[in-house]
């Protein structure tokens, strides 16, 4: 069966790819199995500069998910450039390069260093990143500067512009809508939702940095009805992610309208889980009567009620 | 190099206060494990505990192929562990991180000194040193009699001091208290335990060569998220992942 996906600036031999900050810079899961497997990679965010983090405790674990509050620790983008790329580059996998700043000006200067590679093949802008005080939320929260950063972003990339919206918002619709008509390529969807977790003997929250983002299985249904909404509102293709841990979880977000998939927190509970997924998906889509992934793709609005009662 | 394999629960017991030893038999071989480096358990099932549980590798049998776990209850996933029993399989990532570099040491008398649920690691950790035919002596911290463990079985490697916060087994007081009381002569020394005990043992040690296991919340267990990092103590700037670069690492090597 064709698992082949054909995204802007991505030929995807399968629609599974692990989700940014979830993977690394691929090393250390190349080490444990081929990365050649894998649809495409969506790197670790980087900045212009090198960042730290934020202190620790960076996680903790939630029922049916866990907080993390990493803080967009990277080595920066010059650094990422030399040092990670190369490793990458032995791969015939598409790497997507995620893109975080707290100005315009530092987007610009990020994206710019990742498009003079021939490495990266697609830019994730990640305009909702909710563990840092400077990094890029203000971004993902109001339409207007989401609009100004990715056209701003796309006046200076040589390859396509996939926006990663947060689900931090009370009209995901509008934020779809805005980087859309500012000349986004695509979407992915969702980041984390910000939660936070108290712990009862120290009686203060669990995290150094207070909140955290929740992942895991407890936002896939935010996630699932996040992507529903706006695949009816924009016409570029969405990479869906937020707690699959499974192949029936790939073909909900299919159906939902996502082209393709991320998996994030599934890679700490089993590191294996990209590539069992992807042997596993052929099998499901016949399951459910598809011949293709591509066949799949937003079949769950042939089927659902004619209208979405926010829309 | 790290595999996934299922490990079936071969002993299970209580040896302490809520403390569980526990014996899992490998499906793959086990015999690069060293001591110092840990086990990461998958402890619930796909939506619930989904963090694995990084537990220290306390000893190793090559000949059964087993891995002796020690673990305390303080949460739900190590309840959700004490809970299994003889026969169940985990799902185990193993072995993680690195352990102590005694292959390359010139050590000829170790000093260990552990605290609590840090002591497991420097049994097998005894062991492989008294098989090189180090001298080996311990000094074995705990709150109180009921928390202590493993006395005898260090006691078979060389002398062995246990001291308890209260006094109610061994000697009252703290681990650095053996240190200014007793003249244990040393060359390198071996700690893992509470992070204020290692800082008390790194400040009164801090001329002595010597090797620290550290702790904290972690991610993936394999180097790729960057939930557990430390910084490192040499003012660059840099920072260490525990889970991956460590958890054992030169005294002094990273900020407590």
């Amino acid at each position: 069966m064709s698992l082949q996906i054909n995204l802007p600036g991505l030929a995807l031999k399968n629609p599974i790819m692990p989700a940014s900050g979830c993977f690394g810079f691929g090393r250390e899961y190349g080490e444990v199995f081929d990365l050649n497997q894998l649809g495409a990679i969506i790197i670790k965010a980087a900045t212009k500069e090198e960042r730290y983090g934020n202190q620790t405790p960076r996680v903790a674990e939630t029922s049916s998910g866990m907080l993390n509050a990493i803080g967009l620790q990277n080595p920066g983008v010059n650094n990422i450039i030399d040092n990670e790329l190369p490793f990458l580059a032995n791969y015939d996998v598409p790497i997507i390069a995620n893109v975080a700043g707290s100005s315009v000006e530092e987007y610009i200067e990020v994206t710019k260093a990742f498009t003079r590679t021939s490495t990266v093949k697609a830019i994730e802008l990640n305009i909702s990143c909710p563990n840092v005080k400077e990094g890029g939320i203000q971004f993902g929260t109001d339409p207007e500067l989401a609009a100004e950063v990715t056209r701003r972003v796309k006046e200076v990339s040589h390859v396509p512009v996939y926006v990663k919206l947060s689900p931090n918002v009370s009209n995901i619709g509008a934020m779809a809508k805005a980087v859309e008509s500012a000349g986004a390529d695509g979407l992915s969807m969702i980041n984390t939702l910000t939660g936070m977790q108290i712990n009862l003997s120290s009686k203060r929250p669990l995290l150094a940095n207070k909140t955290g983002g929740l992942s895991g299985p407890a936002i896939k249904p935010v996630a699932i009805r996040m992507i529903y909404e706006v695949k009816q509102q924009v016409s570029i293709p969405i990479i869906g992610m937020g707690g699959i841990m499974t192949a029936e979880d790939v073909l909900e977000f299919l159906l939902a309208g996502a082209n393709a998939v991320a998996i994030g927190t599934a890679n700490f509970n089993n590191p294996f889980i990209c590539p069992e997924i992807i042997g596993e998906l052929p099998g499901v889509l016949t399951k459910y009567g598809f011949d293709s992934v591509e066949d799949a793709i937003g079949k769950g609005h042939e089927h659902g009620y004619t209208y979405l009662s926010r829309t | 190099m790290i595999n996934k394999q299922m490990m079936t629960i071969v002993a299970k017991d209580d040896i302490a206060k809520d403390t569980i030893e526990m014996k899992l038999l490998g499906s793959v071989n086990l015999n690069s494990a060293e001591p110092g480096q840990f086990v990461h358990i998958n402890v619930g099932n796909s939506t619930s505990n989904m963090l694995r549980r990084p537990i220290s590798i306390a000893d190793v049998n090559k000949d059964q192929q087993t891995i002796t776990i020690i673990f305390k209850v303080i949460g739900s996933g190590t309840d959700q562990l004490r809970k299994c029993v003889i026969g169940d399989d985990l799902d185990v990532l193993v072995p993680c991180g690195k352990g102590y570099p005694i292959d390359n040491l010139p050590a000829t008398r170790a000093l260990l000194i552990g605290g609590g649920i840090g002591v497991p690691p420097l049994y097998y950790l005894a062991k492989q040193l008294h098989e090189k035919g180090v001298e080996v002596t311990s000094i074995l911290g705990f709150q109180t009699k009921d928390n202590v463990f493993y006395h005898s079985e260090f006691e078979e490697f060389g002398s062995c001091h246990i001291v308890t916060d209260d006094g109610s087994y061994g000697f009252k007081g703290y681990v650095t208290d053996v240190l200014d009381n007793e003249n244990i002569d040393f060359d390198y020394f071996f700690s893992c335990g509470p992070t204020g005990m290692l800082k008390a043992v790194s400040n009164k040690l801090e001329h002595k060569k010597g090797y620290i296991s550290i702790e904290q919340r972690m991610g993936c267990g394999i180097g790729a998220c960057y939930a557990c990092v430390v910084p490192t103590n040499d003012q660059s700037g840099g920072f260490k992942k525990i889970c991956k670069d460590g958890p054992v690492f030169r005294v002094n090597e990273v900020v407590l």
